[in-house]
Protein backbone atom coordinates (compact mmCIF):
# COMPACT_ATOMS: atom_id res chain seq x y z
CA UNK A 1 0.00 0.00 0.00
CA UNK A 2 1.98 3.32 -1.15
CA UNK A 3 1.61 6.66 -0.08
CA UNK A 4 -0.49 7.77 -2.62
CA UNK A 5 -3.40 5.35 -1.92
CA UNK A 6 -3.62 6.84 1.73
CA UNK A 7 -3.40 10.62 0.11
CA UNK A 8 -6.13 9.34 -1.80
CA UNK A 9 -8.02 8.15 0.50
CA UNK A 10 -7.49 10.80 3.02
CA UNK A 11 -8.97 13.32 0.40
CA UNK A 12 -11.97 11.00 -0.24
CA UNK A 13 -12.64 11.05 3.62
CA UNK A 14 -12.17 14.95 3.59
CA UNK A 15 -15.56 15.09 1.13
CA UNK A 16 -17.27 12.75 3.19
CA UNK A 17 -19.32 15.00 5.44
CA UNK A 18 -21.36 12.17 7.21
CA UNK A 19 -17.91 10.39 7.90
CA UNK A 20 -16.12 13.40 9.38
CA UNK A 21 -19.20 14.29 11.32
CA UNK A 22 -19.60 10.61 12.82
CA UNK A 23 -15.82 11.01 13.48
CA UNK A 24 -15.97 14.60 15.52
CA UNK A 25 -18.72 12.59 17.02
CA UNK A 26 -16.67 9.95 18.42
CA UNK A 27 -13.63 12.47 19.38
CA UNK A 28 -16.05 14.54 21.57
CA UNK A 29 -17.79 11.58 23.18
CA UNK A 30 -14.67 9.97 23.75
CA UNK A 31 -13.31 13.47 25.08
CA UNK A 32 -16.09 13.74 27.49
CA UNK A 33 -15.87 10.54 28.85
CA UNK A 34 -12.36 11.19 29.46
CA UNK A 35 -12.21 14.68 30.95
CA UNK A 36 -15.75 15.11 31.80
CA UNK A 37 -16.36 13.23 34.88
CA UNK A 38 -14.29 15.55 37.01
CA UNK A 39 -15.90 18.27 35.63
CA UNK A 40 -19.37 17.66 37.03
CA UNK A 41 -20.28 18.15 40.46
CA UNK A 42 -21.12 14.46 41.36
CA UNK A 43 -19.24 11.72 41.75
CA UNK A 44 -20.48 8.56 40.33
CA UNK A 45 -21.35 7.17 43.16
CA UNK A 46 -22.33 9.94 45.22
CA UNK A 47 -26.12 9.55 46.66
CA UNK A 48 -28.15 12.95 46.69
CA UNK A 49 -30.87 12.54 49.45
CA UNK A 50 -32.49 15.20 48.04
CA UNK A 51 -33.15 14.51 44.70
CA UNK A 52 -33.86 10.55 43.85
CA UNK A 53 -35.18 9.54 40.71
CA UNK A 54 -35.90 13.17 39.37
CA UNK A 55 -36.18 13.69 35.81
CA UNK A 56 -33.66 15.14 33.34
CA UNK A 57 -33.65 18.94 33.76
CA UNK A 58 -35.92 19.53 37.00
CA UNK A 59 -32.71 19.49 39.94
CA UNK A 60 -30.16 22.43 39.48
CA UNK A 61 -26.95 20.18 38.66
CA UNK A 62 -28.59 17.02 37.73
CA UNK A 63 -29.16 17.92 33.69
CA UNK A 64 -29.98 14.25 32.64
CA UNK A 65 -31.24 13.41 36.14
CA UNK A 66 -30.83 10.45 38.46
CA UNK A 67 -31.69 7.26 39.34
CA UNK A 68 -33.67 5.93 41.68
CA UNK A 69 -30.59 6.04 44.70
CA UNK A 70 -29.97 9.61 43.56
CA UNK A 71 -27.14 9.15 41.58
CA UNK A 72 -26.17 11.64 38.66
CA UNK A 73 -27.42 10.02 35.39
CA UNK A 74 -24.96 12.07 33.31
CA UNK A 75 -21.96 11.33 35.46
CA UNK A 76 -22.69 7.53 35.20
CA UNK A 77 -23.56 7.82 31.93
CA UNK A 78 -20.00 9.38 31.18
CA UNK A 79 -18.30 6.62 33.24
CA UNK A 80 -20.13 3.81 31.75
CA UNK A 81 -19.59 5.18 28.36
CA UNK A 82 -15.79 5.42 29.15
CA UNK A 83 -15.81 2.44 30.77
CA UNK A 84 -17.31 0.61 27.50
CA UNK A 85 -15.00 2.48 25.15
CA UNK A 86 -11.64 1.13 26.91
CA UNK A 87 -13.09 -2.37 26.87
CA UNK A 88 -13.48 -1.91 23.17
CA UNK A 89 -10.17 -0.49 22.47
CA UNK A 90 -8.82 -3.15 24.58
CA UNK A 91 -10.06 -5.95 23.09
CA UNK A 92 -9.87 -4.73 19.55
CA UNK A 93 -6.40 -4.26 20.73
CA UNK A 94 -5.72 -7.78 21.33
CA UNK A 95 -7.95 -9.17 18.66
CA UNK A 96 -5.60 -6.98 15.99
CA UNK A 97 -2.30 -8.21 17.74
CA UNK A 98 -2.86 -11.89 17.86
CA UNK A 99 -4.94 -11.92 14.79
CA UNK A 100 -2.17 -9.50 12.34
CA UNK A 101 0.92 -11.68 14.11
CA UNK A 102 -1.05 -14.81 13.36
CA UNK A 103 -2.48 -14.34 9.78
CA UNK A 104 0.51 -12.77 8.77
CA UNK A 105 2.74 -15.92 10.05
CA UNK A 106 0.44 -17.90 8.41
CA UNK A 107 0.00 -16.43 4.91
CA UNK A 108 3.88 -15.68 4.78
CA UNK A 109 5.18 -19.71 6.06
CA UNK A 110 2.58 -20.86 3.54
CA UNK A 111 2.01 -24.80 3.09
CA UNK A 112 1.46 -26.65 6.08
CA UNK A 113 1.78 -24.07 8.79
CA UNK A 114 -0.67 -22.37 6.60
CA UNK A 115 -3.22 -25.16 6.73
CA UNK A 116 -2.63 -25.65 10.25
CA UNK A 117 -2.89 -22.67 11.55
CA UNK A 118 -5.84 -21.74 9.57
CA UNK A 119 -7.38 -25.18 10.65
CA UNK A 120 -7.12 -23.76 14.18
CA UNK A 121 -9.10 -20.52 13.43
CA UNK A 122 -11.91 -22.80 11.20
CA UNK A 123 -12.44 -25.26 14.30
CA UNK A 124 -12.69 -21.77 16.77
CA UNK A 125 -14.79 -20.13 14.22
CA UNK A 126 -17.38 -23.30 14.08
CA UNK A 127 -17.97 -22.50 18.27
CA UNK A 128 -20.95 -21.33 19.25
CA UNK A 129 -18.87 -17.92 20.32
CA UNK A 130 -21.51 -15.79 22.18
CA UNK A 131 -22.13 -19.17 24.24
CA UNK A 132 -18.16 -19.55 24.96
CA UNK A 133 -17.99 -16.37 26.19
CA UNK A 134 -20.88 -16.55 28.52
CA UNK A 135 -19.06 -19.76 29.84
CA UNK A 136 -15.75 -17.93 30.32
CA UNK A 137 -17.25 -15.29 32.22
CA UNK A 138 -18.69 -18.09 34.71
CA UNK A 139 -15.11 -19.57 34.93
CA UNK A 140 -13.30 -16.51 35.66
CA UNK A 141 -15.90 -14.82 37.64
CA UNK A 142 -17.49 -11.41 36.29
CA UNK A 143 -15.45 -8.50 35.59
CA UNK A 144 -13.66 -6.25 32.90
CA UNK A 145 -10.96 -8.09 32.62
CA UNK A 146 -12.44 -11.51 31.99
CA UNK A 147 -15.08 -9.92 29.28
CA UNK A 148 -11.80 -8.44 27.60
CA UNK A 149 -9.74 -12.11 27.73
CA UNK A 150 -13.73 -13.20 26.34
CA UNK A 151 -13.96 -11.08 23.70
CA UNK A 152 -10.32 -10.99 22.71
CA UNK A 153 -10.26 -14.57 22.83
CA UNK A 154 -12.61 -15.07 19.99
CA UNK A 155 -12.01 -11.41 18.14
CA UNK A 156 -8.81 -11.93 17.00
CA UNK A 157 -10.25 -15.14 13.97
CA UNK A 158 -11.54 -12.79 11.50
CA UNK A 159 -8.73 -10.45 11.97
CA UNK A 160 -6.28 -13.27 11.22
CA UNK A 161 -8.41 -14.35 8.13
CA UNK A 162 -8.34 -11.35 6.20
CA UNK A 163 -4.57 -10.70 7.51
CA UNK A 164 -3.35 -14.21 6.10
CA UNK A 165 -4.94 -13.35 2.71
CA UNK A 166 -3.58 -9.92 2.31
CA UNK A 167 0.23 -11.58 3.31
CA UNK A 168 -0.32 -15.37 0.89
CA UNK A 169 -0.32 -11.66 -2.14
CA UNK A 170 2.02 -10.03 -0.41
CA UNK A 171 4.59 -12.89 0.05
CA UNK A 172 4.59 -13.22 -4.20
CA UNK A 173 5.99 -10.06 -4.33
CA UNK A 174 9.03 -8.70 -4.85
CA UNK A 175 10.30 -7.17 -2.19
CA UNK A 176 9.49 -10.34 -0.30
CA UNK A 177 11.59 -12.30 -2.02
CA UNK A 178 14.84 -9.69 -2.20
CA UNK A 179 14.70 -9.45 1.77
CA UNK A 180 14.50 -13.52 1.71
CA UNK A 181 17.71 -13.33 -0.36
CA UNK A 182 19.27 -10.78 1.81
CA UNK A 183 18.77 -13.05 4.89
CA UNK A 184 16.01 -11.51 6.58
CA UNK A 185 14.70 -13.72 9.59
CA UNK A 186 10.98 -14.51 9.64
CA UNK A 187 10.29 -12.37 12.50
CA UNK A 188 11.58 -9.06 10.52
CA UNK A 189 10.32 -9.91 7.46
CA UNK A 190 7.12 -9.99 8.61
CA UNK A 191 6.85 -7.19 11.06
CA UNK A 192 8.83 -5.00 8.70
CA UNK A 193 7.93 -5.71 5.05
CA UNK A 194 4.92 -7.67 5.09
CA UNK A 195 2.60 -6.53 8.22
CA UNK A 196 3.29 -2.35 7.49
CA UNK A 197 1.57 -3.55 3.78
CA UNK A 198 -1.77 -4.60 5.18
CA UNK A 199 -2.23 -1.51 7.61
CA UNK A 200 -5.07 -1.00 5.45
CA UNK A 201 -7.13 -3.48 5.95
CA UNK A 202 -6.59 -3.59 9.27
CA UNK A 203 -7.44 -0.76 10.66
CA UNK A 204 -10.99 -0.81 8.22
CA UNK A 205 -11.80 -4.11 10.15
CA UNK A 206 -10.91 -2.55 13.70
CA UNK A 207 -13.04 0.21 13.33
CA UNK A 208 -15.80 -2.29 12.49
CA UNK A 209 -14.46 -4.35 15.40
CA UNK A 210 -14.99 -1.84 18.02
CA UNK A 211 -18.75 -1.13 17.59
CA UNK A 212 -18.79 -4.87 17.77
CA UNK A 213 -17.14 -5.41 21.37
CA UNK A 214 -18.98 -2.77 22.73
CA UNK A 215 -22.18 -4.74 21.62
CA UNK A 216 -20.78 -7.97 23.07
CA UNK A 217 -19.87 -6.12 26.59
CA UNK A 218 -23.36 -4.14 26.57
CA UNK A 219 -25.29 -7.68 25.97
CA UNK A 220 -23.41 -9.21 28.66
CA UNK A 221 -23.26 -6.63 30.85
CA UNK A 222 -27.55 -6.11 29.94
CA UNK A 223 -27.74 -9.64 31.46
CA UNK A 224 -25.92 -9.09 34.57
CA UNK A 225 -22.76 -11.20 33.70
CA UNK A 226 -20.99 -8.77 32.78
CA UNK A 227 -19.31 -5.57 34.03
CA UNK A 228 -20.83 -5.65 38.00
CA UNK A 229 -22.70 -2.29 40.17
CA UNK A 230 -21.10 -0.20 41.18
CA UNK A 231 -18.93 -0.18 38.26
CA UNK A 232 -20.97 1.32 35.26
CA UNK A 233 -20.89 0.69 31.73
CA UNK A 234 -23.46 1.66 29.24
CA UNK A 235 -24.84 -2.44 29.15
CA UNK A 236 -25.82 -2.90 33.00
CA UNK A 237 -27.04 1.20 32.70
CA UNK A 238 -29.85 0.24 30.31
CA UNK A 239 -30.10 -2.93 32.25
CA UNK A 240 -30.92 -0.40 35.33
CA UNK A 241 -33.02 1.73 32.96
CA UNK A 242 -35.17 -1.32 31.89
CA UNK A 243 -35.62 -2.42 35.34
CA UNK A 244 -37.26 1.08 36.19
CA UNK A 245 -38.66 2.37 32.90
CA UNK A 246 -42.19 1.96 34.31
CA UNK A 247 -41.17 5.19 37.14
CA UNK A 248 -37.87 6.22 35.38
CA UNK A 249 -38.28 6.51 31.52
CA UNK A 250 -35.18 8.39 31.13
CA UNK A 251 -33.05 6.11 32.72
CA UNK A 252 -33.61 3.83 30.10
CA UNK A 253 -33.59 6.85 27.06
CA UNK A 254 -29.93 8.36 28.16
CA UNK A 255 -27.18 5.31 28.15
CA UNK A 256 -29.93 3.20 25.19
CA UNK A 257 -29.13 6.39 23.07
CA UNK A 258 -25.93 6.79 23.98
CA UNK A 259 -24.76 3.34 22.56
CA UNK A 260 -26.99 3.80 19.84
CA UNK A 261 -25.15 6.78 18.78
CA UNK A 262 -21.91 5.31 19.78
CA UNK A 263 -22.27 1.84 17.51
CA UNK A 264 -24.02 4.05 14.51
CA UNK A 265 -20.70 6.23 14.23
CA UNK A 266 -18.35 3.25 14.74
CA UNK A 267 -20.09 1.55 12.18
CA UNK A 268 -20.65 4.51 9.46
CA UNK A 269 -17.21 5.68 9.87
CA UNK A 270 -16.00 1.99 8.94
CA UNK A 271 -17.98 1.58 6.42
CA UNK A 272 -16.80 4.91 4.77
CA UNK A 273 -13.05 3.74 5.82
CA UNK A 274 -13.90 0.71 3.91
CA UNK A 275 -15.13 2.42 0.39
CA UNK A 276 -12.22 5.45 0.80
CA UNK A 277 -9.44 2.41 1.32
CA UNK A 278 -10.97 0.00 -1.39
CA UNK A 279 -9.23 1.08 -4.90
CA UNK A 280 -11.68 -1.22 -6.74
CA UNK A 281 -13.95 1.57 -6.50
CA UNK A 282 -12.04 4.17 -7.34
CA UNK B 1 -25.51 -37.31 -5.01
CA UNK B 2 -28.41 -37.89 -2.94
CA UNK B 3 -30.11 -35.27 -0.77
CA UNK B 4 -29.95 -37.88 1.90
CA UNK B 5 -26.43 -39.10 1.55
CA UNK B 6 -25.86 -35.36 1.41
CA UNK B 7 -27.83 -34.71 4.67
CA UNK B 8 -26.19 -38.13 6.18
CA UNK B 9 -22.57 -36.64 5.03
CA UNK B 10 -23.49 -33.12 6.99
CA UNK B 11 -24.76 -34.68 10.20
CA UNK B 12 -21.78 -36.57 10.51
CA UNK B 13 -19.22 -33.57 9.47
CA UNK B 14 -21.09 -31.77 12.66
CA UNK B 15 -19.80 -34.49 15.11
CA UNK B 16 -16.64 -33.03 15.56
CA UNK B 17 -17.76 -29.48 16.04
CA UNK B 18 -20.36 -30.64 18.56
CA UNK B 19 -17.88 -33.17 20.51
CA UNK B 20 -15.11 -29.92 20.79
CA UNK B 21 -18.04 -28.30 22.23
CA UNK B 22 -18.71 -30.91 24.58
CA UNK B 23 -15.28 -31.01 25.68
CA UNK B 24 -14.39 -27.33 25.97
CA UNK B 25 -17.37 -26.51 27.72
CA UNK B 26 -16.36 -29.58 30.57
CA UNK B 27 -13.20 -28.58 30.36
CA UNK B 28 -13.59 -25.06 30.92
CA UNK B 29 -16.14 -25.62 33.66
CA UNK B 30 -14.47 -27.71 35.54
CA UNK B 31 -10.71 -25.11 35.42
CA UNK B 32 -13.18 -22.74 37.20
CA UNK B 33 -11.99 -21.98 40.54
CA UNK B 34 -15.20 -21.45 42.83
CA UNK B 35 -17.35 -24.57 42.92
CA UNK B 36 -20.50 -24.54 42.67
CA UNK B 37 -21.15 -25.15 46.71
CA UNK B 38 -19.64 -22.09 47.68
CA UNK B 39 -22.50 -20.10 49.12
CA UNK B 40 -22.28 -16.98 51.19
CA UNK B 41 -23.31 -19.45 54.24
CA UNK B 42 -20.67 -21.74 54.04
CA UNK B 43 -21.84 -25.51 54.56
CA UNK B 44 -20.33 -27.82 56.86
CA UNK B 45 -17.32 -29.74 55.70
CA UNK B 46 -18.92 -32.93 56.09
CA UNK B 47 -22.48 -31.90 54.12
CA UNK B 48 -19.81 -30.44 51.38
CA UNK B 49 -17.96 -33.75 51.24
CA UNK B 50 -21.63 -35.43 50.71
CA UNK B 51 -22.64 -33.33 48.49
CA UNK B 52 -19.87 -33.54 46.32
CA UNK B 53 -19.68 -37.04 46.23
CA UNK B 54 -23.64 -37.48 45.12
CA UNK B 55 -22.89 -35.44 42.00
CA UNK B 56 -19.43 -37.28 41.49
CA UNK B 57 -17.57 -33.65 42.22
CA UNK B 58 -14.93 -35.85 43.91
CA UNK B 59 -14.38 -38.27 41.22
CA UNK B 60 -10.96 -37.43 39.19
CA UNK B 61 -11.03 -35.24 36.10
CA UNK B 62 -11.04 -38.02 33.49
CA UNK B 63 -13.90 -40.13 35.31
CA UNK B 64 -16.26 -37.07 35.62
CA UNK B 65 -15.61 -36.27 31.71
CA UNK B 66 -16.38 -40.16 31.17
CA UNK B 67 -19.59 -40.61 33.44
CA UNK B 68 -20.83 -36.86 31.78
CA UNK B 69 -20.31 -37.92 28.02
CA UNK B 70 -21.95 -41.51 28.73
CA UNK B 71 -25.19 -39.91 30.08
CA UNK B 72 -25.04 -37.48 27.16
CA UNK B 73 -25.08 -39.94 24.91
CA UNK B 74 -28.23 -41.35 26.74
CA UNK B 75 -30.04 -37.97 26.65
CA UNK B 76 -28.95 -37.16 30.02
CA UNK B 77 -27.64 -34.10 30.87
CA UNK B 78 -26.97 -34.16 34.39
CA UNK B 79 -28.71 -32.95 37.81
CA UNK B 80 -28.58 -28.79 38.38
CA UNK B 81 -26.79 -27.79 40.83
CA UNK B 82 -29.20 -24.95 41.93
CA UNK B 83 -32.24 -26.03 41.26
CA UNK B 84 -31.81 -29.24 42.77
CA UNK B 85 -35.64 -30.46 42.24
CA UNK B 86 -34.94 -30.45 37.96
CA UNK B 87 -32.71 -32.30 35.98
CA UNK B 88 -30.90 -30.05 33.47
CA UNK B 89 -32.32 -32.17 30.92
CA UNK B 90 -35.84 -31.34 32.27
CA UNK B 91 -35.00 -27.50 32.30
CA UNK B 92 -34.18 -27.98 28.37
CA UNK B 93 -36.77 -29.86 27.49
CA UNK B 94 -39.21 -27.24 29.19
CA UNK B 95 -37.66 -23.99 27.77
CA UNK B 96 -36.53 -25.59 24.62
CA UNK B 97 -40.17 -25.60 22.87
CA UNK B 98 -40.73 -21.79 24.16
CA UNK B 99 -37.58 -20.89 22.99
CA UNK B 100 -37.81 -22.28 19.22
CA UNK B 101 -41.36 -20.56 18.83
CA UNK B 102 -39.87 -17.29 19.30
CA UNK B 103 -36.54 -18.19 17.74
CA UNK B 104 -38.46 -19.67 14.72
CA UNK B 105 -41.33 -16.67 14.57
CA UNK B 106 -38.60 -13.94 14.86
CA UNK B 107 -36.31 -15.29 11.81
CA UNK B 108 -39.61 -16.08 9.89
CA UNK B 109 -40.66 -12.38 10.58
CA UNK B 110 -37.37 -11.01 9.89
CA UNK B 111 -36.94 -13.17 5.84
CA UNK B 112 -41.03 -12.27 5.79
CA UNK B 113 -40.30 -8.54 6.24
CA UNK B 114 -36.61 -7.75 5.25
CA UNK B 115 -37.00 -9.40 1.63
CA UNK B 116 -39.95 -7.20 0.73
CA UNK B 117 -38.03 -3.96 1.91
CA UNK B 118 -34.74 -5.12 -0.09
CA UNK B 119 -36.51 -5.26 -3.05
CA UNK B 120 -38.31 -2.33 -3.11
CA UNK B 121 -35.44 -0.46 -2.27
CA UNK B 122 -33.40 -2.07 -4.88
CA UNK B 123 -36.69 -1.54 -7.37
CA UNK B 124 -36.47 2.49 -6.40
CA UNK B 125 -32.84 3.28 -6.32
CA UNK B 126 -31.60 6.18 -5.52
CA UNK B 127 -35.23 7.11 -5.06
CA UNK B 128 -36.95 8.12 -1.75
CA UNK B 129 -38.01 5.00 -0.86
CA UNK B 130 -34.54 3.07 -1.28
CA UNK B 131 -33.39 5.80 0.69
CA UNK B 132 -35.89 5.34 3.08
CA UNK B 133 -35.01 1.69 3.53
CA UNK B 134 -31.74 1.74 3.08
CA UNK B 135 -31.66 4.32 6.40
CA UNK B 136 -33.57 2.24 8.33
CA UNK B 137 -31.69 -0.62 7.91
CA UNK B 138 -28.39 1.26 8.84
CA UNK B 139 -29.92 2.58 12.21
CA UNK B 140 -31.91 -0.90 12.41
CA UNK B 141 -28.25 -2.75 12.17
CA UNK B 142 -26.53 -0.43 15.03
CA UNK B 143 -29.35 -1.04 17.37
CA UNK B 144 -28.59 -4.38 19.73
CA UNK B 145 -31.44 -6.42 21.12
CA UNK B 146 -30.95 -5.18 24.30
CA UNK B 147 -31.78 -1.81 23.25
CA UNK B 148 -34.65 -2.39 20.80
CA UNK B 149 -36.69 -4.82 23.25
CA UNK B 150 -36.72 -2.25 26.30
CA UNK B 151 -37.72 0.70 24.08
CA UNK B 152 -40.58 -1.31 23.09
CA UNK B 153 -41.85 -1.97 25.79
CA UNK B 154 -41.71 1.09 26.81
CA UNK B 155 -43.68 2.33 23.82
CA UNK B 156 -46.18 0.02 23.33
CA UNK B 157 -46.12 -2.04 26.82
CA UNK B 158 -46.09 1.52 28.46
CA UNK B 159 -46.77 4.65 27.27
CA UNK B 160 -49.77 3.25 24.51
CA UNK B 161 -50.73 0.14 26.92
CA UNK B 162 -50.91 -2.34 23.98
CA UNK B 163 -49.11 -4.65 24.61
CA UNK B 164 -48.50 -6.86 27.51
CA UNK B 165 -45.21 -5.71 29.16
CA UNK B 166 -44.22 -9.58 30.68
CA UNK B 167 -45.11 -13.14 30.94
CA UNK B 168 -46.03 -15.75 29.33
CA UNK B 169 -49.43 -17.38 29.41
CA UNK B 170 -49.44 -20.33 26.96
CA UNK B 171 -52.54 -19.83 24.09
CA UNK B 172 -51.82 -16.09 24.47
CA UNK B 173 -50.26 -14.62 21.34
CA UNK B 174 -50.27 -11.06 22.52
CA UNK B 175 -47.38 -11.78 24.97
CA UNK B 176 -45.05 -13.30 21.86
CA UNK B 177 -45.59 -10.00 19.72
CA UNK B 178 -43.05 -7.63 21.66
CA UNK B 179 -40.43 -10.78 22.19
CA UNK B 180 -40.40 -11.76 18.70
CA UNK B 181 -41.15 -8.13 16.94
CA UNK B 182 -37.28 -6.89 18.89
CA UNK B 183 -35.45 -10.21 18.54
CA UNK B 184 -36.83 -9.63 14.08
CA UNK B 185 -35.91 -6.15 14.19
CA UNK B 186 -31.80 -5.92 13.88
CA UNK B 187 -32.39 -9.06 11.61
CA UNK B 188 -34.76 -7.29 9.53
CA UNK B 189 -32.45 -4.57 9.06
CA UNK B 190 -29.73 -6.78 8.12
CA UNK B 191 -31.60 -8.82 5.62
CA UNK B 192 -33.53 -5.37 3.32
CA UNK B 193 -29.72 -4.35 3.22
CA UNK B 194 -28.59 -7.73 1.85
CA UNK B 195 -31.51 -8.14 -0.49
CA UNK B 196 -30.73 -4.56 -2.26
CA UNK B 197 -27.72 -5.13 -3.05
CA UNK B 198 -27.52 -8.75 -4.64
CA UNK B 199 -30.91 -7.59 -6.20
CA UNK B 200 -28.80 -4.49 -7.68
CA UNK B 201 -26.11 -6.66 -8.39
CA UNK B 202 -28.18 -10.01 -10.11
CA UNK B 203 -30.01 -6.90 -12.09
CA UNK B 204 -26.97 -6.29 -14.28
CA UNK B 205 -26.71 -10.33 -15.34
CA UNK B 206 -26.78 -10.78 -19.11
CA UNK B 207 -29.75 -13.44 -18.80
CA UNK B 208 -31.88 -10.32 -17.06
CA UNK B 209 -31.46 -8.15 -19.62
CA UNK B 210 -32.06 -11.31 -22.23
CA UNK B 211 -35.00 -12.04 -20.26
CA UNK B 212 -35.98 -7.99 -20.74
CA UNK B 213 -35.53 -8.77 -24.39
CA UNK B 214 -37.68 -11.02 -24.61
CA UNK B 215 -40.44 -8.56 -23.39
CA UNK B 216 -41.43 -10.14 -20.05
CA UNK B 217 -42.72 -8.24 -18.05
CA UNK B 218 -41.17 -6.98 -15.26
CA UNK B 219 -42.93 -8.34 -12.51
CA UNK B 220 -42.09 -11.72 -14.29
CA UNK B 221 -38.33 -10.38 -14.20
CA UNK B 222 -37.67 -9.86 -11.08
CA UNK B 223 -39.91 -12.62 -9.36
CA UNK B 224 -38.99 -15.44 -11.70
CA UNK B 225 -35.46 -14.99 -12.65
CA UNK B 226 -33.61 -12.32 -10.49
CA UNK B 227 -34.93 -13.34 -7.41
CA UNK B 228 -33.96 -16.64 -6.85
CA UNK B 229 -30.33 -15.75 -7.76
CA UNK B 230 -30.46 -12.75 -5.47
CA UNK B 231 -32.02 -14.50 -2.74
CA UNK B 232 -28.63 -16.73 -2.42
CA UNK B 233 -26.60 -14.65 -0.18
CA UNK B 234 -29.45 -14.08 1.73
CA UNK B 235 -29.61 -17.74 2.12
CA UNK B 236 -26.17 -17.80 3.21
CA UNK B 237 -26.81 -15.01 6.24
CA UNK B 238 -29.40 -17.22 7.70
CA UNK B 239 -26.87 -19.50 9.71
CA UNK B 240 -25.38 -16.63 11.15
CA UNK B 241 -28.40 -15.05 12.03
CA UNK B 242 -29.61 -17.52 13.70
CA UNK B 243 -26.86 -17.46 15.94
CA UNK B 244 -27.60 -13.73 17.01
CA UNK B 245 -31.14 -14.42 16.98
CA UNK B 246 -30.37 -17.52 19.95
CA UNK B 247 -27.90 -14.85 21.98
CA UNK B 248 -30.70 -12.24 21.18
CA UNK B 249 -33.32 -15.25 22.90
CA UNK B 250 -31.35 -14.51 26.45
CA UNK B 251 -32.26 -10.79 26.36
CA UNK B 252 -35.95 -11.14 25.35
CA UNK B 253 -36.28 -14.26 27.52
CA UNK B 254 -34.28 -12.62 30.50
CA UNK B 255 -36.59 -9.07 30.01
CA UNK B 256 -39.59 -10.81 29.12
CA UNK B 257 -39.79 -13.22 31.76
CA UNK B 258 -40.47 -15.91 29.35
CA UNK B 259 -39.59 -19.48 30.30
CA UNK B 260 -37.45 -20.72 27.67
CA UNK B 261 -33.61 -22.09 27.54
CA UNK B 262 -31.95 -18.52 27.54
CA UNK B 263 -33.25 -17.60 30.69
CA UNK B 264 -32.23 -20.83 32.56
CA UNK B 265 -28.76 -20.07 31.12
CA UNK B 266 -28.90 -16.78 32.31
CA UNK B 267 -29.88 -17.71 35.58
CA UNK B 268 -27.04 -21.35 35.55
CA UNK B 269 -24.28 -18.21 34.37
CA UNK B 270 -25.10 -15.99 37.39
CA UNK B 271 -25.11 -18.95 39.97
CA UNK B 272 -22.27 -21.04 38.98
CA UNK B 273 -24.24 -24.05 38.04
CA UNK B 274 -21.72 -25.71 35.96
CA UNK B 275 -24.27 -28.63 34.68
CA UNK B 276 -27.03 -26.03 33.60
CA UNK B 277 -24.48 -23.85 31.55
CA UNK B 278 -22.74 -26.77 30.15
CA UNK B 279 -26.13 -28.46 28.87
CA UNK B 280 -27.14 -25.44 27.56
CA UNK B 281 -24.35 -24.20 25.27
CA UNK B 282 -24.21 -28.05 24.32
CA UNK B 283 -27.93 -27.60 23.09
CA UNK B 284 -27.92 -24.30 21.64
CA UNK B 285 -24.69 -25.06 19.68
CA UNK B 286 -26.80 -28.61 18.03
CA UNK B 287 -29.41 -26.15 17.31
CA UNK B 288 -26.81 -23.53 15.21
CA UNK B 289 -25.74 -26.87 13.76
CA UNK B 290 -29.15 -27.89 12.62
CA UNK B 291 -30.07 -24.56 11.42
CA UNK B 292 -27.01 -24.44 9.03
CA UNK B 293 -27.57 -27.40 8.08
CA UNK B 294 -31.13 -26.04 6.86
CA UNK B 295 -29.64 -22.98 5.62
CA UNK B 296 -27.50 -25.22 3.35
CA UNK B 297 -29.86 -27.57 1.86
CA UNK B 298 -32.06 -24.67 1.16
CA UNK B 299 -28.70 -23.16 -0.74
CA UNK B 300 -28.57 -26.01 -2.74
CA UNK B 301 -31.69 -26.15 -3.64
CA UNK B 302 -31.92 -22.40 -4.88
CA UNK B 303 -28.47 -22.50 -6.65
CA UNK B 304 -29.45 -24.76 -9.63
CA UNK B 305 -25.24 -25.46 -10.32
CA UNK B 306 -25.30 -27.10 -7.28
CA UNK B 307 -29.32 -28.27 -7.30
CA UNK B 308 -27.90 -30.35 -10.69
CA UNK B 309 -24.59 -31.87 -9.13
CA UNK B 310 -26.43 -33.26 -6.06
CA UNK B 311 -29.60 -34.01 -8.14
CA UNK B 312 -31.66 -32.57 -5.26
Amino acid sequence: MSGALWREAAAQLRHDRLALACAALLAAMALAAIAGPPLLPFRADEIDWAHMAVPPLEAAGHWLGTDRLGRDLLVRTLHGLRVSLAIAFAATLVALVIGVAWGALAGFRRGRTDAWMMRCVDVLYSLPQVFFVIILTVVFGRGPLTILVAIGAFGWLTMARIVRGQALALRECDFVEAAVVGGASTPRIVWRHIVPNLMGPVIVYATLTLPQVILVEGFLSFLGIGIQEPLASLGNLIADGAAEMETAPWMLVVPAACLMLLVFCFNFLGDSLRDALDPRDQ
Amino acid sequence: MHTVAFILRRLLGAIPTLALVVALSFLLTRLAPGGPFDEEQALAPEIRANLEAAYGLDQPIYVQFGRYVQGLLRGDFGPSFKFRDFTVGELISGGLPVSLTIGLAAMLLALALGIPAGVWAARARGGAADRIVMALAVAGISIPVFVVAPVLVLVFGIWLGWLPVAGWVPGRPADLVLPVVSLALPVVAYVARLMRGSLLEVLRAPWIRAARARGLPERTVILRHALPAALLPVVSYVGPAAAAVLAGSLVVETLFGLPGMGRHLVQGALNRDYTLVMGMVIVYAALMIVLNLLADLAYAWLDPRIRRERRL
